[in-house]
């Protein structure tokens, strides 16, 4: 079997190496030249880790990556031919241009920065914004457009392509279902109370489901209190402002997504970026922070805060939290942790990356996270102490001057929360939760097996799959609608120029045959497409050789 | 049949050069823009390779043969013939 610590990066392998070596010099010794063998499972106490954490993040051989330039190249070549075109005349404009009279002023379009835009991006537009008509769940079904002017129009011809296996949508525990029977107190509460709030929750916008709703998560968290909020995006970047001003420091990871970045600055603080998952940067930073204090007036920082997501989005990896938590506590800094992506769907029982590593939610000292992926509804929630909670119900301007979520979303992230922990009656929340672990694995070993690239944690459901050349990116996406299947793919702006991927987030309201379905098309395509960059993988076929494995053995 | 693996094979070739040189993102007429460049300097190679490889290789053999030789007197000739 391969070895999986083989395609860990630099660091986690030599981090793990170094910490066995530590537990042989103290505790493990040497009896009549025998070892004392450790546990076979996970690693014995005095290390921070109760289970293996392996990630993956392998380089493709250099040939890809000169392709991939090879590529850019000439698509950068055609793009300045056809603005060039565009702009002596010879070719339509279809972006937006001044009027005749102002073309001296000062211009308001400047054509070379959307370069990219115009002339690689437009061409492969087709991947993107496509409407669908129906609950995204496991299956969904789109409309169908097509292009006359290569993708600067569309119209739609009214056929609608149905069933199209959902590998895009964020819904990790399939709680984005319309079933009359999950969905009887919603329609009870949408009788009840319409749709609109028409206030902000200072004013007159918080109704009772708001109350309950704190408190289930406050509960669901095991925390002192919790808020809400009715955008996601808007609980980071409306907060953070909140929690952090001038003459603060701010810590965050390279990858963080833009509601983190934007509250951030917003903020008002100094931020500085620490590699990704990095520990060694990160307690550097903190060091520099803590000796140098202020720039220029060396004074102490007010406050040092580290920003951090407990999935990224992107990657597919999980943030290391017990060697930040200790990292924390040595240095007495603030953790704030977006568990966007985690929140339901890694943890034993859906409770997030805090329940994952099996680490007390105190120790985190604002959890943030997002009701839109695995509970099917939208909005976010930041918990954590009473004294915080309070201080946010004041002063953040979410609660100010944005609308407050509407009730029968609250309803449904109430239900969902309830099915999570058992609070109804039935199991059926841990059997969702064990069912997308079991899908998780699935999918991901069977596309390593493949010889794919895949980045990220063994145990994030979300699952980038790495393309790498422009070209294949369109290709890719349009053969996989073409076999009924719906996915994303991620180019430049999102990831590094070289990197292009294409993003799965498995759910667990995804059966088997689904996922075979996928995995065989997805063979089929990598085949056709040559994207099997893999050096690791085993045989392309293993269950051909099982069978005489067994005899072998014999 | 050998025929037909052997076409299907070159046109799965042929994809693959589209992928990678981003053709297929191209609309008709920069791909023939495209093709005929790369199909011009092709052939520019090919014919520059036709008439310069035989007098490179026959000069290079005159050369290495008056080196292997014993005589000390003798000149570098090297006749260069159109």
């Amino acid at each position: 079997m391969a070895n999986p610590n083989a395609v860990c990066n630099g660091h986690l392998h030599h981090h793990h190496h170094q910490k066995q070596n530590n537990l042989l010099k103290s505790g493990i010794y040497k009896k009549n030249g025998i070892t004392k063998g450790m546990k076979k499972n996970g690693v014995s106490n005095g290390t921070l880790y109760k289970k293996t954490f392996i990630e993956h993040f392998e380089q493709a051989p250099m040939y890809v990556a000169v392709l991939t330039f090879l590529g850019f190249g000439v698509g950068t070549i055609f793009g300045y031919l056809r603005d060039f075109m565009r702009a002596w005349g010879l070719e339509k404009r279809h972006i937006a241009a001044e009027r005749e009279q102002q073309k001296d002023f000062v211009p308001l379009y400047q054509d070379f920065e959307n370069f990219y835009t115009r002339n690689l991006y437009m061409r492969i537009r087709d991947n993107w914004n496509r409407p669908i008509c129906s609950v995204p769940g496991p299956q969904f079904d789109l409309m169908e457009r097509v292009t006359d002017d290569y993708n600067w129009t569309f119209r739609f011809t009214g056929r609608i392509i149905k069933n199209v296996i959902n590998m895009g949508s964020y819904n990790y525990l399939g709680f984005a279902e319309t079933d009359v029977n999950a969905l009887k107190t919603v329609t009870i509460e949408l009788q009840k109370y319409g749709t609109g709030v028409c206030s902000t929750r200072q004013e007159m916008g918080t109704l009772d489901k708001h109350v309950e709703l704190e408190k289930l998560v406050a509960k669901f968290l095991g925390v002192e209190d919790a808020m809400v909020f009715g955008m996601g995006f808007a609980t980071n970047s409306m907060n953070i402002p909140a929690l952090v001003g001038k003459g603060c420091l701010i810590l965050s990871d390279e990858l963080n997504h833009t509601s983190l970045v934007l509250g951030a600055r917003l903020s008002g603080a100094t931020i500085r970026i620490f590699k990704h998952n990095n520990m060694q940067s990160l307690e550097k930073l903190l060091r520099d922070a803590i000796i140098y204090g202020q720039p220029r007036s060396h004074r102490a920082w007010r406050k040092i805060i580290i920003l951090v997501e407990g999935i990224y989005s992107m990657e597919g990896s999980i943030v290391r939290l017990p060697e930040i938590v200790s990292l924390k506590k040595k240095y007495k800094a603030y953790l704030y942790l977006d568990e966007a992506h985690s929140i339901g769907a890694v943890g034993a029982s859906g409770r997030g990356v805090v329940e994952y590593f099996g680490m007390n939610p105190d120790d985190v000292d604002v959890l943030m996270g997002t009701f839109t992926k695995s509970f099917g509804a939208a909005g976010g929630y930041i918990a954590g102490k009473k004294d915080l909670v309070d201080f946010l119900r004041t002063h953040s301007h979410s609660a100010v001057y944005a609308t407050s979520m509407c009730p029968p979303v609250a309803e449904q992230i109430i239900r969902a929360m309830k099915c999570l922990m058992g609070q109804d009656g039935t199991t059926q929340g841990l059997q969702r939760v064990r069912q997308l672990e079991k899908n998780t694995r699935y999918f991901r070993r069977r596309l390593h097996e493949m010889g794919f690239i895949i980045y990220g944690n063994d145990d994030s459901p979300v699952v980038p799959l790495l393309l790498y050349m422009p070209g294949k990116i369109g290709a890719f996406a349009r053969r996989m609608l073409e076999k009924n299947i719906g996915v994303v793919v991620v180019g430049f702006p999102a990831t590094p120029i070289t990197e292009s991927r294409a993003r799965f987030c498995v759910s667990a309201a995804h059966t088997r045959e689904m996922l075979d379905t996928v995995l065989n098309a997805l063979d089929e395509l990598g085949d056709f497409l040559q994207l099997k960059y893999s050096r690791y993988s085993k045989a392309s076929h293993p269950e051909l050789y099982e069978e005489t494995r067994l005899e072998l053995e014999d | 049949m050998d025929i037909k693996n052997m076409k299907n094979y070159l046109y799965w070739l042929f994809c693959q050069f589209e992928l990678i040189t981003c053709s297929y993102l191209m609309e008709p007429w920069e791909k023939v823009l495209f093709y005929t460049f790369n199909i011009t300097m092709l052939f520019m190679v090919l014919y520059t390779a036709y008439i310069y490889v035989p007098i490179h290789i026959s000069t290079a053999f005159q050369f290495s043969r008056i080196l292997c030789s014993k005589h000390e007197t003798t000149y570098l000739v090297v006749i260069w013939t159109f």
